[in-house]
Protein backbone atom coordinates (compact mmCIF):
# COMPACT_ATOMS: atom_id res chain seq x y z
CA UNK A 1 0.00 0.00 0.00
CA UNK A 2 1.33 3.44 -1.05
CA UNK A 3 1.65 6.18 1.49
CA UNK A 4 -1.71 7.92 1.94
CA UNK A 5 -2.25 11.04 3.95
CA UNK A 6 -4.72 10.60 7.15
CA UNK A 7 -7.86 11.31 4.72
CA UNK A 8 -7.62 12.00 1.23
CA UNK A 9 -10.36 12.25 -1.03
CA UNK A 10 -9.75 12.79 -5.26
CA UNK A 11 -12.96 14.26 -7.26
CA UNK A 12 -15.76 13.39 -4.43
CA UNK A 13 -19.51 13.47 -6.04
CA UNK A 14 -22.63 12.57 -4.16
CA UNK A 15 -25.71 14.26 -5.61
CA UNK A 16 -29.52 13.98 -3.86
CA UNK A 17 -31.91 13.74 -6.52
CA UNK A 18 -31.25 17.01 -8.02
CA UNK A 19 -29.12 18.81 -5.52
CA UNK A 20 -25.37 18.30 -5.95
CA UNK A 21 -24.14 17.97 -2.44
CA UNK A 22 -20.42 17.64 -3.59
CA UNK A 23 -19.24 18.74 -6.84
CA UNK A 24 -15.51 16.93 -7.01
CA UNK A 25 -14.39 17.39 -3.35
CA UNK A 26 -10.38 16.67 -2.91
CA UNK A 27 -8.94 16.68 0.25
CA UNK A 28 -5.70 15.73 2.03
CA UNK A 29 -5.40 15.74 5.99
CA UNK A 30 -1.88 14.42 7.40
CA UNK A 31 -2.12 12.36 10.02
CA UNK A 32 -1.70 14.27 13.55
CA UNK A 33 -2.95 17.28 12.07
CA UNK A 34 -6.69 19.15 12.55
CA UNK A 35 -8.78 20.19 9.78
CA UNK A 36 -11.50 22.42 10.11
CA UNK A 37 -13.77 22.18 6.99
CA UNK A 38 -15.50 25.38 6.87
CA UNK A 39 -18.99 26.74 4.88
CA UNK A 40 -22.44 27.92 5.05
CA UNK A 41 -25.50 25.46 5.30
CA UNK A 42 -25.49 23.47 2.16
CA UNK A 43 -22.23 23.50 1.30
CA UNK A 44 -21.39 20.14 1.52
CA UNK A 45 -19.97 19.57 5.05
CA UNK A 46 -21.92 17.12 6.97
CA UNK A 47 -21.79 15.12 3.04
CA UNK A 48 -18.28 14.75 3.27
CA UNK A 49 -18.30 14.13 7.32
CA UNK A 50 -20.83 11.27 6.04
CA UNK A 51 -18.67 9.76 3.49
CA UNK A 52 -15.55 9.88 5.57
CA UNK A 53 -17.36 8.25 8.08
CA UNK A 54 -18.98 5.15 5.52
CA UNK A 55 -22.08 6.55 6.32
CA UNK A 56 -22.85 7.66 2.80
CA UNK A 57 -21.36 6.23 -0.42
CA UNK A 58 -20.00 8.72 -3.26
CA UNK A 59 -21.63 8.86 -6.19
CA UNK A 60 -18.03 9.41 -7.86
CA UNK A 61 -14.34 10.01 -6.86
CA UNK A 62 -12.34 7.85 -3.70
CA UNK A 63 -12.01 8.14 -0.15
CA UNK A 64 -9.08 6.86 2.03
CA UNK A 65 -9.07 7.09 5.27
CA UNK A 66 -6.45 6.11 7.10
CA UNK A 67 -5.11 4.51 3.92
CA UNK A 68 -7.99 2.17 3.58
CA UNK A 69 -11.02 2.88 0.75
CA UNK A 70 -14.39 4.00 2.54
CA UNK A 71 -16.44 1.88 0.49
CA UNK A 72 -14.14 -1.53 -0.32
CA UNK A 73 -12.71 -1.45 3.25
CA UNK A 74 -15.26 0.25 5.19
CA UNK A 75 -15.23 -1.97 7.74
CA UNK A 76 -11.28 -1.20 8.53
CA UNK A 77 -12.28 2.35 8.22
CA UNK A 78 -14.56 2.09 11.44
CA UNK A 79 -11.91 0.41 13.30
CA UNK A 80 -10.14 3.32 13.16
CA UNK A 81 -12.78 6.49 13.30
CA UNK A 82 -14.48 8.00 16.05
CA UNK A 83 -17.45 10.09 14.94
CA UNK A 84 -19.38 12.51 16.77
CA UNK A 85 -22.86 13.78 14.20
CA UNK A 86 -24.47 16.86 13.80
CA UNK A 87 -26.66 16.17 16.85
CA UNK A 88 -25.34 14.31 20.14
CA UNK A 89 -26.43 10.99 19.60
CA UNK A 90 -27.27 9.35 22.80
CA UNK A 91 -29.64 7.66 24.73
CA UNK A 92 -31.56 9.87 26.55
CA UNK A 93 -32.42 6.48 29.21
CA UNK A 94 -29.16 5.66 29.54
CA UNK A 95 -26.89 6.77 32.15
CA UNK A 96 -23.82 8.69 30.65
CA UNK A 97 -21.65 5.19 32.32
CA UNK A 98 -24.07 3.26 30.65
CA UNK A 99 -23.82 5.45 26.97
CA UNK A 100 -20.20 4.85 27.19
CA UNK A 101 -20.35 1.37 28.02
CA UNK A 102 -22.78 0.81 25.00
CA UNK A 103 -20.32 1.93 22.16
CA UNK A 104 -17.41 0.38 23.89
CA UNK A 105 -19.21 -3.10 23.87
CA UNK A 106 -20.35 -2.41 20.47
CA UNK A 107 -16.83 -1.50 19.08
CA UNK A 108 -15.60 -4.54 20.34
CA UNK A 109 -13.95 -3.72 23.46
CA UNK A 110 -13.98 -6.63 26.42
CA UNK A 111 -16.35 -6.29 29.29
CA UNK A 112 -13.27 -5.20 31.55
CA UNK A 113 -11.64 -2.95 29.44
CA UNK A 114 -14.88 -1.04 28.31
CA UNK A 115 -15.61 -0.31 32.18
CA UNK A 116 -12.49 1.30 32.85
CA UNK A 117 -12.15 3.26 29.73
CA UNK A 118 -15.80 4.67 30.13
CA UNK A 119 -14.82 5.36 34.12
CA UNK A 120 -11.86 6.92 32.23
CA UNK A 121 -13.69 9.14 29.52
CA UNK A 122 -16.22 9.85 32.32
CA UNK A 123 -13.23 11.44 34.59
CA UNK A 124 -11.46 13.33 31.93
CA UNK A 125 -15.12 14.70 30.24
CA UNK A 126 -15.75 16.32 33.48
CA UNK A 127 -18.75 14.21 34.06
CA UNK A 128 -18.47 12.39 37.32
CA UNK A 129 -21.08 13.88 39.06
CA UNK A 130 -23.39 13.21 36.35
CA UNK A 131 -22.08 9.30 35.22
CA UNK A 132 -24.96 7.88 36.77
CA UNK A 133 -27.68 10.04 35.70
CA UNK A 134 -30.06 9.53 32.92
CA UNK A 135 -28.63 11.55 29.98
CA UNK A 136 -32.06 12.68 29.21
CA UNK A 137 -31.23 15.22 33.01
CA UNK A 138 -28.13 16.85 31.23
CA UNK A 139 -27.67 20.35 29.93
CA UNK A 140 -27.02 20.50 26.50
CA UNK A 141 -23.47 20.74 26.79
CA UNK A 142 -23.05 17.72 29.09
CA UNK A 143 -24.88 15.95 25.90
CA UNK A 144 -22.27 17.27 23.75
CA UNK A 145 -19.59 16.01 26.01
CA UNK A 146 -21.01 12.35 26.49
CA UNK A 147 -21.39 12.46 23.03
CA UNK A 148 -17.64 13.19 22.06
CA UNK A 149 -16.95 11.06 24.96
CA UNK A 150 -18.87 8.41 23.18
CA UNK A 151 -16.89 8.71 19.99
CA UNK A 152 -13.09 8.32 21.82
CA UNK A 153 -14.16 5.49 23.71
CA UNK A 154 -12.30 2.79 21.23
CA UNK A 155 -9.52 5.45 21.17
CA UNK A 156 -9.83 6.32 17.56
CA UNK A 157 -6.63 7.58 15.58
CA UNK A 158 -9.33 9.83 13.57
CA UNK A 159 -11.60 11.34 15.28
CA UNK A 160 -14.65 13.19 12.87
CA UNK A 161 -16.95 16.51 14.55
CA UNK A 162 -19.94 17.44 12.48
CA UNK A 163 -20.16 21.26 14.19
CA UNK A 164 -19.38 19.89 17.35
CA UNK A 165 -20.25 23.19 19.29
CA UNK A 166 -23.63 24.09 17.91
CA UNK A 167 -26.33 24.81 20.29
CA UNK A 168 -23.17 25.45 23.29
CA UNK A 169 -23.08 28.45 25.19
CA UNK A 170 -20.04 30.12 25.29
CA UNK A 171 -18.79 28.28 28.43
CA UNK A 172 -19.83 25.05 26.98
CA UNK A 173 -17.36 26.05 23.69
CA UNK A 174 -14.48 26.73 25.55
CA UNK A 175 -14.79 23.42 27.70
CA UNK A 176 -14.96 21.91 24.43
CA UNK A 177 -12.52 23.53 22.59
CA UNK A 178 -10.03 22.62 25.11
CA UNK A 179 -10.75 19.26 25.10
CA UNK A 180 -10.85 18.80 21.48
CA UNK A 181 -7.08 20.93 21.76
CA UNK A 182 -5.64 18.06 24.32
CA UNK A 183 -7.01 15.49 21.87
CA UNK A 184 -4.97 16.66 18.99
CA UNK A 185 -1.88 17.39 21.42
CA UNK A 186 -2.22 13.44 21.87
CA UNK A 187 -2.28 12.90 18.13
CA UNK A 188 -5.35 12.08 16.91
CA UNK A 189 -5.99 13.54 13.49
CA UNK A 190 -9.15 15.97 14.06
CA UNK A 191 -11.73 16.76 11.03
CA UNK A 192 -14.08 19.32 12.49
CA UNK A 193 -16.82 21.17 10.47
CA UNK A 194 -18.27 24.54 11.50
CA UNK A 195 -20.08 27.22 10.55
CA UNK A 196 -17.90 29.51 13.02
CA UNK A 197 -14.95 30.71 11.93
CA UNK A 198 -13.62 31.58 15.54
CA UNK A 199 -13.28 27.72 15.92
CA UNK A 200 -11.90 27.17 12.82
CA UNK A 201 -9.23 29.80 13.35
CA UNK A 202 -8.71 28.74 16.93
CA UNK A 203 -8.81 24.76 17.04
CA UNK A 204 -7.70 24.16 12.95
CA UNK A 205 -3.75 23.97 11.51
CA UNK A 206 -5.64 24.15 8.05
CA UNK A 207 -8.98 25.30 6.92
CA UNK A 208 -10.80 24.13 3.79
CA UNK A 209 -13.79 26.40 2.38
CA UNK A 210 -16.15 24.99 1.34
CA UNK A 211 -18.99 26.27 -0.74
CA UNK A 212 -21.76 25.06 -2.76
CA UNK A 213 -19.98 21.13 -2.79
CA UNK A 214 -16.54 22.48 -3.92
CA UNK A 215 -13.09 23.17 -2.07
CA UNK A 216 -12.88 26.87 -2.55
CA UNK A 217 -9.96 27.30 -0.62
CA UNK A 218 -7.46 25.84 1.74
CA UNK A 219 -4.45 26.94 3.97
CA UNK A 220 -3.97 28.15 7.17
CA UNK A 221 -6.16 30.79 9.12
CA UNK A 222 -3.24 33.45 8.45
CA UNK A 223 -2.59 32.58 4.73
CA UNK A 224 -6.52 33.12 4.14
CA UNK A 225 -6.64 36.48 5.98
CA UNK A 226 -3.60 37.36 3.54
CA UNK A 227 -5.52 36.91 0.62
CA UNK A 228 -8.09 39.15 1.79
CA UNK A 229 -5.46 41.89 2.09
CA UNK A 230 -4.57 44.28 5.27
CA UNK A 231 -7.45 46.27 6.80
CA UNK A 232 -10.87 46.87 6.03
CA UNK A 233 -12.53 50.19 6.01
CA UNK A 234 -16.49 49.59 5.75
CA UNK A 235 -18.62 52.57 5.48
CA UNK A 236 -22.96 52.26 6.08
CA UNK A 237 -24.62 54.93 3.49
CA UNK A 238 -27.79 56.05 5.87
CA UNK A 239 -30.88 54.17 5.49
CA UNK A 240 -32.24 53.86 1.81
CA UNK A 241 -29.06 56.40 0.51
CA UNK A 242 -27.19 55.30 -2.01
CA UNK A 243 -23.84 54.07 -1.31
CA UNK A 244 -22.43 54.63 -4.82
CA UNK A 245 -21.43 58.54 -4.25
CA UNK A 246 -19.88 57.33 -0.75
CA UNK A 247 -17.14 55.05 -3.41
CA UNK A 248 -16.89 58.19 -5.28
CA UNK A 249 -15.71 59.99 -2.74
CA UNK A 250 -13.01 57.59 -1.54
CA UNK A 251 -11.74 57.52 -5.02
CA UNK A 252 -8.01 57.53 -5.62
CA UNK A 253 -7.64 55.96 -2.66
CA UNK A 254 -7.96 52.07 -3.11
CA UNK A 255 -10.53 50.09 -4.52
CA UNK A 256 -13.53 50.89 -3.43
CA UNK A 257 -16.33 47.23 -3.14
CA UNK A 258 -20.04 48.88 -3.06
CA UNK A 259 -22.99 46.51 -1.79
CA UNK A 260 -25.90 48.22 -2.64
CA UNK A 261 -28.06 45.77 -0.95
CA UNK A 262 -26.41 46.32 1.88
CA UNK A 263 -26.10 49.99 1.13
CA UNK A 264 -22.35 49.49 2.31
CA UNK A 265 -18.84 50.69 1.19
CA UNK A 266 -15.66 48.28 1.41
CA UNK A 267 -12.42 50.06 0.90
CA UNK A 268 -9.40 47.25 1.78
CA UNK A 269 -6.42 49.24 2.93
CA UNK A 270 -2.86 48.81 3.76
CA UNK A 271 -2.88 50.66 6.80
CA UNK A 272 -6.26 51.71 8.05
CA UNK A 273 -5.47 54.23 11.02
CA UNK A 274 -3.42 56.46 8.69
CA UNK A 275 -5.63 56.41 5.82
CA UNK A 276 -8.65 57.83 8.60
CA UNK A 277 -7.88 61.65 8.32
CA UNK A 278 -8.05 61.68 4.49
CA UNK A 279 -11.21 59.72 4.34
CA UNK A 280 -13.09 62.21 6.41
CA UNK A 281 -11.90 64.84 4.85
CA UNK A 282 -13.10 63.06 1.93
CA UNK A 283 -16.32 62.68 3.26
CA UNK A 284 -17.17 66.03 4.57
CA UNK A 285 -15.75 67.52 0.93
CA UNK A 286 -18.09 65.19 -0.70
CA UNK A 287 -20.71 65.98 1.61
CA UNK A 288 -22.08 62.71 2.07
CA UNK A 289 -22.79 61.86 5.08
CA UNK A 290 -22.56 57.87 6.57
CA UNK A 291 -24.17 55.86 9.08
CA UNK A 292 -21.32 53.75 10.13
CA UNK A 293 -17.67 53.78 9.85
CA UNK A 294 -15.31 51.53 10.99
CA UNK A 295 -12.07 49.79 10.81
CA UNK A 296 -11.54 45.87 10.90
CA UNK A 297 -8.60 44.36 10.82
CA UNK A 298 -9.57 41.21 8.49
CA UNK A 299 -11.34 38.13 9.73
CA UNK A 300 -11.94 34.70 8.63
CA UNK A 301 -15.69 35.95 8.17
CA UNK A 302 -14.25 38.33 5.80
CA UNK A 303 -12.06 35.80 3.79
CA UNK A 304 -15.02 33.69 3.42
CA UNK A 305 -17.34 36.72 1.87
CA UNK A 306 -14.91 37.41 -0.14
CA UNK A 307 -13.73 33.85 -1.50
CA UNK A 308 -17.51 33.31 -2.07
CA UNK A 309 -17.72 37.14 -3.62
CA UNK A 310 -14.95 35.97 -5.94
CA UNK A 311 -16.99 32.72 -7.04
CA UNK A 312 -19.88 34.26 -7.86
CA UNK A 313 -18.16 36.75 -9.44
CA UNK A 314 -16.55 34.41 -11.77
CA UNK A 315 -20.10 32.46 -11.82
CA UNK A 316 -21.16 36.00 -13.42
CA UNK A 317 -18.27 36.47 -16.29
CA UNK A 318 -19.42 32.98 -18.31
CA UNK A 319 -23.39 34.39 -18.23
CA UNK A 320 -24.26 37.66 -18.52
CA UNK A 321 -22.72 40.69 -17.21
CA UNK A 322 -22.73 41.44 -13.07
CA UNK A 323 -25.94 43.48 -12.51
CA UNK A 324 -25.59 47.05 -10.94
CA UNK A 325 -28.09 48.92 -9.06
CA UNK A 326 -29.57 51.77 -11.30
CA UNK B 1 -17.67 -13.20 13.82
CA UNK B 2 -20.63 -14.98 15.01
CA UNK B 3 -19.32 -14.89 18.82
CA UNK B 4 -19.52 -10.43 17.75
CA UNK B 5 -22.62 -11.08 16.28
CA UNK B 6 -23.65 -12.40 19.22
CA UNK B 7 -22.04 -9.81 21.84
CA UNK B 8 -23.23 -7.24 19.57
CA UNK B 9 -26.92 -8.56 19.70
CA UNK B 10 -26.59 -8.88 23.89
CA UNK B 11 -25.41 -5.92 24.16
CA UNK B 12 -28.58 -4.08 22.14
CA UNK B 13 -30.56 -6.57 23.56
CA UNK B 14 -29.58 -4.51 27.02
CA UNK B 15 -30.04 -1.24 25.83
CA UNK B 16 -33.70 -1.79 24.94
CA UNK B 17 -34.16 -3.41 28.17
CA UNK B 18 -32.61 -0.88 30.22
CA UNK B 19 -35.07 1.75 28.01
CA UNK B 20 -38.39 -0.89 28.66
CA UNK B 21 -37.67 -0.04 32.45
CA UNK B 22 -37.50 3.58 32.33
CA UNK B 23 -39.57 4.70 29.74
CA UNK B 24 -42.77 5.21 31.36
CA UNK B 25 -44.81 4.79 28.17
CA UNK B 26 -42.91 1.44 27.69
CA UNK B 27 -43.70 0.69 31.27
CA UNK B 28 -47.22 1.42 30.39
CA UNK B 29 -47.41 -0.84 26.91
CA UNK B 30 -46.10 -4.03 29.02
CA UNK B 31 -48.37 -3.36 32.53
CA UNK B 32 -51.11 -1.56 32.18
CA UNK B 33 -51.99 -2.24 28.91
CA UNK B 34 -52.32 -5.95 28.87
CA UNK B 35 -54.13 -6.12 31.78
CA UNK B 36 -56.80 -3.45 30.47
CA UNK B 37 -57.39 -5.88 27.74
CA UNK B 38 -57.52 -9.01 29.65
CA UNK B 39 -59.88 -7.00 31.67
CA UNK B 40 -61.97 -5.17 29.37
CA UNK B 41 -62.56 -7.84 26.37
CA UNK B 42 -63.64 -10.67 29.54
CA UNK B 43 -66.21 -8.47 31.05
CA UNK B 44 -67.64 -6.37 28.43
CA UNK B 45 -67.71 -8.85 25.52
CA UNK B 46 -67.62 -11.93 27.42
CA UNK B 47 -71.54 -11.81 28.07
CA UNK B 48 -72.57 -11.20 24.45
CA UNK B 49 -70.18 -13.42 22.52
CA UNK B 50 -70.81 -17.18 23.02
CA UNK B 51 -68.32 -19.00 20.86
CA UNK B 52 -69.40 -22.61 20.28
CA UNK B 53 -67.06 -25.20 22.30
CA UNK B 54 -66.39 -22.20 25.03
CA UNK B 55 -68.16 -22.29 28.51
CA UNK B 56 -65.83 -18.96 29.88
CA UNK B 57 -65.15 -16.20 27.16
CA UNK B 58 -62.06 -15.80 29.06
CA UNK B 59 -60.81 -18.93 28.11
CA UNK B 60 -61.63 -17.82 24.06
CA UNK B 61 -60.47 -14.21 24.54
CA UNK B 62 -57.24 -14.48 26.62
CA UNK B 63 -55.26 -16.18 23.84
CA UNK B 64 -56.34 -13.37 21.17
CA UNK B 65 -55.30 -11.19 23.43
CA UNK B 66 -51.62 -12.82 23.82
CA UNK B 67 -51.70 -11.48 20.16
CA UNK B 68 -53.25 -8.51 20.39
CA UNK B 69 -50.65 -7.11 23.39
CA UNK B 70 -47.87 -8.09 21.46
CA UNK B 71 -48.56 -6.61 18.33
CA UNK B 72 -49.72 -3.38 20.05
CA UNK B 73 -45.98 -3.55 21.67
CA UNK B 74 -44.36 -4.84 18.51
CA UNK B 75 -45.63 -1.05 17.19
CA UNK B 76 -43.49 0.56 19.51
CA UNK B 77 -40.20 -1.49 17.65
CA UNK B 78 -41.53 1.21 14.45
CA UNK B 79 -41.54 4.31 17.00
CA UNK B 80 -38.16 3.24 18.21
CA UNK B 81 -36.50 2.76 15.20
CA UNK B 82 -37.85 5.83 13.32
CA UNK B 83 -37.11 8.03 17.15
CA UNK B 84 -33.39 5.91 16.62
CA UNK B 85 -32.83 7.13 12.37
CA UNK B 86 -34.27 10.90 13.81
CA UNK B 87 -32.06 11.00 16.81
CA UNK B 88 -28.70 9.85 14.93
CA UNK B 89 -28.25 6.82 16.86
CA UNK B 90 -28.64 4.48 14.20
CA UNK B 91 -26.02 6.84 12.48
CA UNK B 92 -23.77 6.53 15.52
CA UNK B 93 -24.56 2.56 15.16
CA UNK B 94 -23.52 2.25 11.63
CA UNK B 95 -20.23 4.30 11.83
CA UNK B 96 -18.95 1.34 14.51
CA UNK B 97 -16.95 -1.69 13.77
CA UNK B 98 -20.55 -3.68 15.06
CA UNK B 99 -22.65 -6.50 13.24
CA UNK B 100 -25.07 -4.49 10.40
CA UNK B 101 -27.70 -6.56 12.05
CA UNK B 102 -27.87 -6.37 15.76
CA UNK B 103 -29.44 -2.98 15.85
CA UNK B 104 -32.47 -4.82 14.60
CA UNK B 105 -32.06 -8.12 15.82
CA UNK B 106 -31.24 -6.97 19.75
CA UNK B 107 -34.27 -4.91 19.62
CA UNK B 108 -35.92 -7.99 18.56
CA UNK B 109 -34.71 -9.70 21.30
CA UNK B 110 -35.52 -7.41 23.80
CA UNK B 111 -39.39 -7.70 22.81
CA UNK B 112 -39.60 -10.84 23.04
CA UNK B 113 -38.11 -10.79 26.80
CA UNK B 114 -40.55 -8.34 27.15
CA UNK B 115 -43.15 -10.12 25.54
CA UNK B 116 -42.36 -13.03 27.94
CA UNK B 117 -43.39 -10.93 30.68
CA UNK B 118 -46.72 -9.34 29.29
CA UNK B 119 -47.57 -12.96 28.79
CA UNK B 120 -46.89 -14.05 32.00
CA UNK B 121 -48.82 -11.03 33.38
CA UNK B 122 -51.89 -11.67 31.07
CA UNK B 123 -52.01 -15.39 31.88
CA UNK B 124 -51.53 -14.44 36.04
CA UNK B 125 -54.55 -12.14 35.51
CA UNK B 126 -56.67 -14.44 33.57
CA UNK B 127 -56.37 -17.15 35.75
CA UNK B 128 -57.66 -14.71 38.65
CA UNK B 129 -60.77 -14.76 36.63
CA UNK B 130 -61.22 -18.16 35.34
CA UNK B 131 -59.08 -18.66 32.81
CA UNK B 132 -57.20 -22.33 32.77
CA UNK B 133 -54.55 -24.19 30.28
CA UNK B 134 -57.15 -27.21 29.49
CA UNK B 135 -55.38 -28.96 27.63
CA UNK B 136 -52.18 -29.33 30.28
CA UNK B 137 -48.37 -27.61 30.66
CA UNK B 138 -46.91 -29.17 27.12
CA UNK B 139 -49.26 -27.51 24.91
CA UNK B 140 -49.33 -24.64 27.25
CA UNK B 141 -45.35 -24.01 27.01
CA UNK B 142 -45.88 -25.15 23.11
CA UNK B 143 -48.65 -21.75 22.88
CA UNK B 144 -46.29 -19.37 24.98
CA UNK B 145 -43.09 -20.66 22.59
CA UNK B 146 -45.67 -19.80 19.51
CA UNK B 147 -46.89 -16.55 21.08
CA UNK B 148 -43.35 -15.68 21.19
CA UNK B 149 -42.44 -16.72 17.63
CA UNK B 150 -45.34 -14.54 16.34
CA UNK B 151 -43.72 -11.63 18.35
CA UNK B 152 -40.26 -11.86 16.39
CA UNK B 153 -42.01 -11.55 13.21
CA UNK B 154 -43.85 -8.80 14.85
CA UNK B 155 -41.25 -7.01 15.57
CA UNK B 156 -39.18 -7.51 12.62
CA UNK B 157 -41.77 -6.37 10.55
CA UNK B 158 -42.24 -2.90 12.47
CA UNK B 159 -38.51 -2.19 12.53
CA UNK B 160 -38.48 -2.54 8.75
CA UNK B 161 -41.62 -0.19 8.81
CA UNK B 162 -39.67 2.62 11.12
CA UNK B 163 -36.65 2.57 9.00
CA UNK B 164 -39.25 3.12 6.19
CA UNK B 165 -41.23 6.08 7.56
CA UNK B 166 -38.05 7.80 9.64
CA UNK B 167 -40.66 9.51 11.53
CA UNK B 168 -41.56 8.58 14.87
CA UNK B 169 -45.20 9.84 14.67
CA UNK B 170 -45.89 8.80 11.76
CA UNK B 171 -44.64 4.76 12.79
CA UNK B 172 -46.91 5.43 15.88
CA UNK B 173 -49.58 5.76 13.73
CA UNK B 174 -48.97 3.53 10.98
CA UNK B 175 -48.40 1.03 13.32
CA UNK B 176 -51.60 1.58 14.40
CA UNK B 177 -53.29 1.68 11.01
CA UNK B 178 -52.00 -1.83 10.86
CA UNK B 179 -52.54 -3.61 13.41
CA UNK B 180 -56.23 -2.48 14.38
CA UNK B 181 -57.74 -3.99 11.25
CA UNK B 182 -55.68 -6.81 11.29
CA UNK B 183 -56.49 -7.70 14.98
CA UNK B 184 -60.53 -7.09 14.51
CA UNK B 185 -61.15 -8.78 11.29
CA UNK B 186 -59.94 -11.61 12.62
CA UNK B 187 -60.92 -14.60 14.89
CA UNK B 188 -59.34 -12.68 18.05
CA UNK B 189 -62.33 -11.54 19.57
CA UNK B 190 -65.27 -13.78 18.15
CA UNK B 191 -66.02 -16.72 15.69
CA UNK B 192 -65.12 -15.76 12.23
CA UNK B 193 -67.99 -17.70 10.51
CA UNK B 194 -70.45 -14.59 12.33
CA UNK B 195 -68.83 -12.38 10.03
CA UNK B 196 -70.08 -11.51 6.49
CA UNK B 197 -69.05 -13.65 3.87
CA UNK B 198 -66.64 -11.49 2.00
CA UNK B 199 -65.01 -10.57 5.19
CA UNK B 200 -64.58 -14.27 6.42
CA UNK B 201 -62.21 -14.75 3.11
CA UNK B 202 -59.65 -12.06 4.69
CA UNK B 203 -59.98 -13.38 7.69
CA UNK B 204 -59.08 -16.76 7.43
CA UNK B 205 -56.04 -15.99 5.49
CA UNK B 206 -55.00 -13.47 7.82
CA UNK B 207 -52.20 -14.86 9.76
CA UNK B 208 -53.56 -13.11 13.13
CA UNK B 209 -56.45 -15.80 12.61
CA UNK B 210 -54.19 -18.57 11.69
CA UNK B 211 -51.62 -17.83 14.80
CA UNK B 212 -54.54 -17.25 17.22
CA UNK B 213 -56.72 -20.54 16.54
CA UNK B 214 -53.53 -22.25 16.69
CA UNK B 215 -52.56 -20.94 20.34
CA UNK B 216 -56.83 -21.36 21.30
CA UNK B 217 -56.09 -25.18 20.53
CA UNK B 218 -52.88 -25.12 22.41
CA UNK B 219 -54.67 -23.49 25.65
CA UNK B 220 -58.02 -25.30 25.41
CA UNK B 221 -57.36 -28.56 24.25
CA UNK B 222 -58.91 -30.28 20.61
CA UNK B 223 -56.35 -30.79 17.62
CA UNK B 224 -53.68 -28.53 17.16
CA UNK B 225 -51.47 -29.94 14.73
CA UNK B 226 -52.96 -28.34 11.26
CA UNK B 227 -53.34 -24.78 13.25
CA UNK B 228 -49.63 -24.80 14.42
CA UNK B 229 -48.44 -25.44 11.39
CA UNK B 230 -50.40 -22.97 9.62
CA UNK B 231 -49.05 -20.72 12.12
CA UNK B 232 -45.39 -21.68 11.60
CA UNK B 233 -45.74 -21.47 8.14
CA UNK B 234 -46.68 -17.86 8.38
CA UNK B 235 -44.03 -17.20 10.87
CA UNK B 236 -41.24 -18.37 8.99
CA UNK B 237 -42.82 -16.81 5.78
CA UNK B 238 -43.23 -13.68 7.32
CA UNK B 239 -39.59 -13.52 8.75
CA UNK B 240 -37.83 -14.77 5.47
CA UNK B 241 -39.38 -11.74 3.82
CA UNK B 242 -38.71 -8.85 6.49
CA UNK B 243 -35.32 -9.48 7.70
CA UNK B 244 -33.33 -9.28 4.72
CA UNK B 245 -34.91 -6.40 3.69
CA UNK B 246 -34.76 -4.93 6.85
CA UNK B 247 -31.14 -5.18 7.36
CA UNK B 248 -30.38 -4.00 3.54
CA UNK B 249 -32.33 -1.14 4.40
CA UNK B 250 -30.59 -0.61 7.62
CA UNK B 251 -27.40 -0.37 5.72
CA UNK B 252 -28.05 1.64 3.00
CA UNK B 253 -30.07 4.30 5.06
CA UNK B 254 -29.09 7.78 4.91
CA UNK B 255 -30.61 10.84 6.97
Amino acid sequence: MGERAAIETEGLIKRFGSVTALDGVDLCVPAGTVVGLLGPNGAGKTTVVRVLATLLRPDAGRAWVDGRNVVGEAAAVRRVVGLSGQYAAVDGYLTGRENLRMIGRLSGLGVTATRSRADELVESFELTAAADRTARTYSGGMRRRLDVAASLVARPRLLFLDEPTTGLDPRGRLGLWNLLASLAADGVTLLLTTQYLEEADRLADRIVVLDAGRVIATGTAAELKARVGGDRLELQALPGADPVPLAAALAGLGTPMVDAELGRVVLPVADGPAILPEVATRLAAAGVRVADLALRRPTLDDVFLTLTGERSRVDSTDGEAEVTSP
Amino acid sequence: MTTALIANVGTITGRNLHRLVRVPTLIAFATVQPIMFVLLFTYTWGGAVHPPGVIHYVDYVLPGTFVLAIAFGASQTGVAIADDLATGMIDRFRALPMARSAVLAGRTVADAVRNLFVLALMTGVGSLIGFRFHAGPGPALAAVGLALAIGVAFSWIFALLGLLVRDPESAGIGGLLAVIPLIFVSSTFVPVATMPGWLQAFAKLNPITVTVDALRALCLGGPTATHVWQALAWIVGLLIATIPVAVLRYRHTTT
